[in-house]
Order: structure tokens, then C-alpha cells, then sequence
């Protein structure tokens, strides 16, 4: 990075520390940061639509339909989240390779699933084996992406559900008097009355979210728990810049990150509460709304 | 070789009893199961310790958030603060690390060495951490259960002339544990949950003692079949779970049972407290 880092050896104190915090191995450490902020922007609102559309079908008025959301909703109650985040991944890989492989490799006669393998025709392997490793990084990524949006959103789905029964039944009362189509109390009258009830719920999920990204790490993808450990680990002096077991240290950071972002997004919640509360019929609006008058 | 066979040698695998080599291939169902569920014996007694530990360490807390003094007051919020905002995942890691840097030799207290290498052992040092993180979030239950006492049984025992600690054991304590407990048994649930966590994070499995989550992802390393060990997990802990419900249900019924059956309050199950 810098000129002055060229030879490391003759480093010493803080010109020592800011080369050693400048490697290239360091910057896939910040990099992997960001790693953590995409995915929990890419999940958040998948993991809400996967929720809304759960919610919608535990509503429904077919009974295979409601079956199918509430199993869905149920499916997180009783077994522990990182049992699903260890199965999906796999799960769902193959479960993509074999698509494939019935469409590519139609006459392809060995069982797939022989003894303790797993074997598709070379073509149906994704990605391609011959694809450059940025796509083997990104397929894994997109895993862990859908992975966690399945999971979260099955969590949402049950704050989604719980909002959509909270709203008062008299509300939708009073749309169906003034002649509105189901179609419409839902779209007019439940779905803008909902979110108010779903925001406490919704606001605790997006903390838990935060807190579940550090098992990315265990569904192979390089996030910052892995660079933690890699980079924290004892340096023997064949390395550039050797240091003791400083992995403590890079634990203590990790753990002041989440700190900062549990902290950062309470604050911001609690303002769209705020906001949302406004005008509407519940304590909190009718707090806002003696406070104005 | 018989299923029972399969028990007598894998039952009690996970705390290092029977068979010392894991099967290797030509798994059988028995075999997923046997072994599996002898990893559930990590679970249960990861849960069942940091609870009751931190059930006590939990109340304290609570009561300190809730004092009008700082010196009380702010150690608690930072504790609770900072066990419930960072993931469970990332405290395993910086407990084994700080554990591990503990010296070998043990510590030197008055004149008397301490033996600490065990503290770094998953059954202590996983422990120590799920104690105090379900401390953290317990408390934080409590703490709000506490606040949410209603004004009328307070004044009562104002008006009976109740103080201090009579005050507090008779009538705060049992009205916030009963306002409490349905969050405190997801709180339950969720505990034991993470402990599938432990042996994923630093803390190694000696001699491949594990838990059930570890014996699973061994058959599925093995076999790349993920369709029947993490069900078999699944399966394991929907039972547990169930069995915690009604277990915790017997306890609400009965700090409830003052009350009309309208006013009671229901077990109702949560995902709100995972970490």
C-alpha cells in the first residue's frame, strides 16, 4: 500500500501497524464487511417477501393453500435455525444439479445417489467446473443468500401473520359496508394498518438477522469470522509481518462491529415506530396525537 | 449387527462411553439415530445447567437494571447490552480465544496454584458463555415483566403494610415471574437451540465427542446425504421442544392459578429471542 511498507522487516511501532493493517489480506477483511452489509441487504427484503407471501398463504381461503403456510410459518418453532442454514445449502444445491441434470443429460444411466456419492453427468455440475472462481463465490453466495431469505422468512411470515390478525376486525368491517372487493380491504385497509403492529416484530427480526450473519462462516463463504481467524492466527517469522495469536483481538473488533450495528439500527427503529405510529389507532398514536393538540 | 447392539455401543458415545471408532460406512438408520440422539446428551446438559444458572444470575440482574441506583443500574444495561446485542456465534469465539490464552501452568492465587486449562473445554467454557448470554436475554425479560407490574398490587401491599423484602418476595417477585414466564419458556427454547452451536464455534470436540448437530453433520460429510441426519436432528428437537412446553406449561399453570381461567396468561411460542 504504502512506498515505506516495502520491506517489513525494518518496520517498527505505528509505521509497523499501519502497513501490517494495510496487506492485501487485510483489505479482503474490509471487503468482507461488505460482504456481510450486501447480504443482509439482499436478505431483508427477499426474507420479507418470502414472509408476506407466507403470511398471505396461512390467510388463504383454499385449505391446501393455508396448509402450506402454516407449515411454512411452523417450520422454525421447533428446530433450531442453524440445522436449516446446514441443510438448505446442501439441500438446495443439489436439488439445482439435478434439475439440471434431467434436462441436460437425459440418457444418462448411473444412479445418481450411489452409496455415499452424490454424482451428476459433468454438464449438469453448477457452476460449470470450468467456470473462473468468482462464480464459484457468487453461486455459494447466492446459496447463502436464499438460504437465509427461506429461513427468515419463515420468521417473518409469523410476524406478518400476527400483524395481519391484529389489525381490528371492525376495520375491515367498515370496508366491506362501504362495498370494497376483498381485493381492495386488502390492499386499502389491512396492508397499511398491518405494519404498525408488524414493526416490533419485524425490528426484533432485523436485530436477529444481524446476529445470524456470522454463520455465513459455516456455510462456506469467506466472511469476516473466517478472516478473523485467518488473520488473527499466530505468524511464525516466515510471514511478512509475524505477530503472536492475536485472534482475540480480531474477535473483540467483530464483537464491537455488531455492537455498532445493533445499536445504530435501534436508533433508527425506534424513529420509524415513531413514524408509523402517526395517525393510526393504537396507544402510541394517541400519545403522538394529545401531544400535538 | 443388531439395532440394540447399535444402542449398547453408540448410547452414550457423545460422553466417551461404549465404541471408540464412529462408523465408518454402510450407515444405517439405527446408527443416525443412536448416535444422533447420544449427541442430544450435549444438548440437554448444555441447556438444562445454563438455565438453572442463569435463571438466579438473571434475577439479579433484572434487579439492578431496575434500581434507581447507577453503580446498579448502568453495569447491568452494559451487560445486557452487550451479551444481547453481539451474536452468540462471535462470544464463542472470543471466550475460547481468551480461555486458551489463560496459562498452562494454572494461576497462582495465594500461594495456591489454580489448575484453568478445563476452562477452555467446551463442557466449561461453552457453558460459562450460554450462562451468561441467557442471563443477558433473561433478564432483559424480567426487567420488562418487572416494569410491567400492575400499579393496583403494589398499592396493595402498600396498603397492607408490606416493605422491604416481604414486599418484594410476596408480591413483585411472583406477579413478574408469572407476567414473565411465557417469554421466559421461548427464551428456554431458543437456549437450547444455540447449544447446537458450540461445537461450531471454537470450542473442538475431544475424541469426537458431540453434540447431535456435530454427529449429523458427520453422517452428512460422509454420506453427502443431507435428507436424513439433519431431519433426524429436527426430529430430536421438536420433541425436545415440545417436551420444554409442557414442562413450562405445568409451571405457568401453577403461577397462574389465582387467577380466573379468562386472565391467565398462555405459553404462546415465539421466534423473537433467537441469537
Amino acid at each position: 500500500m504504502f512506498l515505506s511498507c516495502a520491506d517489513p522487516s525494518l518496520l517498527d511501532g505505528l509505521n509497523w501497524l499501519a502497513c501490517y493493517l494495510t496487506t492485501g489480506k487485510h483489505f479482503d477483511f474490509y471487503w468482507s464487511f461488505v460482504t456481510v452489509l450486501v447480504l443482509l441487504a439482499v436478505t431483508a427484503p427477499t426474507a420479507l417477501a418470502f414472509g408476506f407471501g407466507g403470511a398471505m398463504l396461512a390467510r388463504s381461503q383454499h385449505l391446501p393453500l393455508r396448509i402450506i403456510g402454516k407449515g411454512y410459518t411452523a417450520m422454525v418453532r421447533g428446530v433450531p435455525d442453524i440445522v436449516f442454514f446446514l441443510f438448505f445449502v446442501i439441500a438446495l444445491d443439489q436439488g439445482i444439479e439435478w434439475a439440471v441434470h434431467q434436462v441436460r443429460c437425459p440418457d444418462w444411466t448411473d444412479p445418481i445417489r450411489n452409496g455415499l456419492e452424490f454424482r451428476v453427468c459433468p454438464q449438469a455440475k453448477v457452476p460449470n467446473n470450468s467456470a473462473a472462481q468468482v462464480w464459484h463465490s457468487l453461486y455459494g453466495f447466492a446459496l447463502a443468500v436464499v438460504t437465509f431469505a427461506l429461513v427468515f422468512g419463515a420468521f417473518a411470515a409469523n410476524v406478518i401473520y400476527g400483524a395481519m390478525q391484529a389489525v381490528p376486525h371492525t376495520q375491515l368491517e367498515t370496508a366491506e359496508a362501504y362495498g370494497m372487493s376483498p381485493r381492495q380491504v386488502f390492499h386499502r385497509v389491512l396492508v397499511p394498518q398491518m405494519w404498525v403492529f408488524a414493526l416490533p416484530g419485524l425490528s426484533n427480526l432485523w436485530l436477529i438477522l444481524i446476529k445470524a450473519t456470522p454463520l455465513l462462516f459455516l456455510l462456506g463463504v469467506q466472511d469476516i469470522v473466517y478472516w478473523a481467524r485467518e488473520l488473527g492466527g499466530m505468524k511464525t517469522g516466515a510471514f511478512d509481518y509475524p505477530h503472536p495469536d492475536w485472534r482475540l483481538y480480531y474477535f473483540l473488533f467483530l464483537l464491537v462491529f455488531y455492537l455498532c450495528m445493533t445499536k445504530l439500527s435501534e436508533v433508527y427503529l425506534n424513529r420509524l415506530q415513531n413514524h408509523l405510529s402517526r395517525g393510526q389507532a393504537t396507544a402510541a398514536g394517541e400519545a403522538q396525537r394529545k401531544g400535538i393538540a | 449387527m443388531s439395532c440394540l447392539q447399535t444402542i449398547a455401543d453408540y448410547g452414550l458415545r457423545s460422553m466417551g462411553v461404549g465404541e471408540r471408532l464412529l462408523p465408518r460406512g454402510d450407515f444405517t438408520l439405527c446408527q443416525q439415530f443412536t448416535l444422533i440422539g447420544s449427541g442430544m446428551l450435549w444438548n440437554i446438559y448444555f441447556g438444562v445447567l445454563a438455565l438453572a444458572f442463569g435463571f438466579f444470575f438473571a434475577n439479579a440482574l433484572a434487579l439492578a437494571k431496575a434500581s434507581r441506583q447507577p453503580a446498579f443500574r448502568k453495569p447491568a444495561e452494559w451487560f445486557i447490552f452487550i451479551f444481547r446485542g453481539s451474536p452468540l456465534f462471535i462470544q464463542f469465539f472470543l471466550a475460547y480465544e481468551a480461555l486458551v490464552l489463560l496459562p498452562r501452568g494454572g494461576i497462582e492465587i495465594f500461594g495456591m496454584t489454580a489448575e484453568v486449562s478445563w476452562l477452555s473445554r467446551a463442557w466449561a467454557g461453552a457453558l460459562i458463555v450460554l450462562f451468561l448470554n441467557t442471563a443477558a436475554y433473561s433478564a432483559e425479560i424480567f426487567y420488562g415483566a418487572l416494569r410491567s407490574i400492575p400499579k393496583g398490587d403494589l398499592e396493595a401491599a402498600d396498603a397492607y403494610g408490606m416493605t422491604g423484602w416481604a414486599r418484594f418476595a410476596r408480591v413483585q417477585w411472583p406477579t413478574m415471574l408469572r407476567l414473565a414466564w411465557p417469554a421466559y419458556t421461548n427464551e428456554a427454547i431458543f437456549l437450547f437451540h444455540a447449544t447446537t452451536l458450540v461445537f461450531f464455534s471454537g470450542f473442538p470436540a475431544f475424541a469426537q465427542k458431540g453434540d447431535a448437530l456435530y454427529y449429523a453433520s458427520y453422517f452428512v460429510d460422509k454420506t453427502f446425504n443431507p435428507f436424513i441426519p439433519y431431519p433426524i436432528v429436527a426430529f430430536y428437537f421438536i420433541v425436545l421442544t415440545m417436551g420444554l412446553i409442557g414442562l413450562f406449561g405445568l409451571i405457568n399453570r401453577r403461577l397462574n392459578r389465582h387467577l380466573p381461567s379468562n386472565e391467565r396468561s398462555r405459553v404462546k411460542l415465539r421466534p423473537q429471542i433467537i441469537r
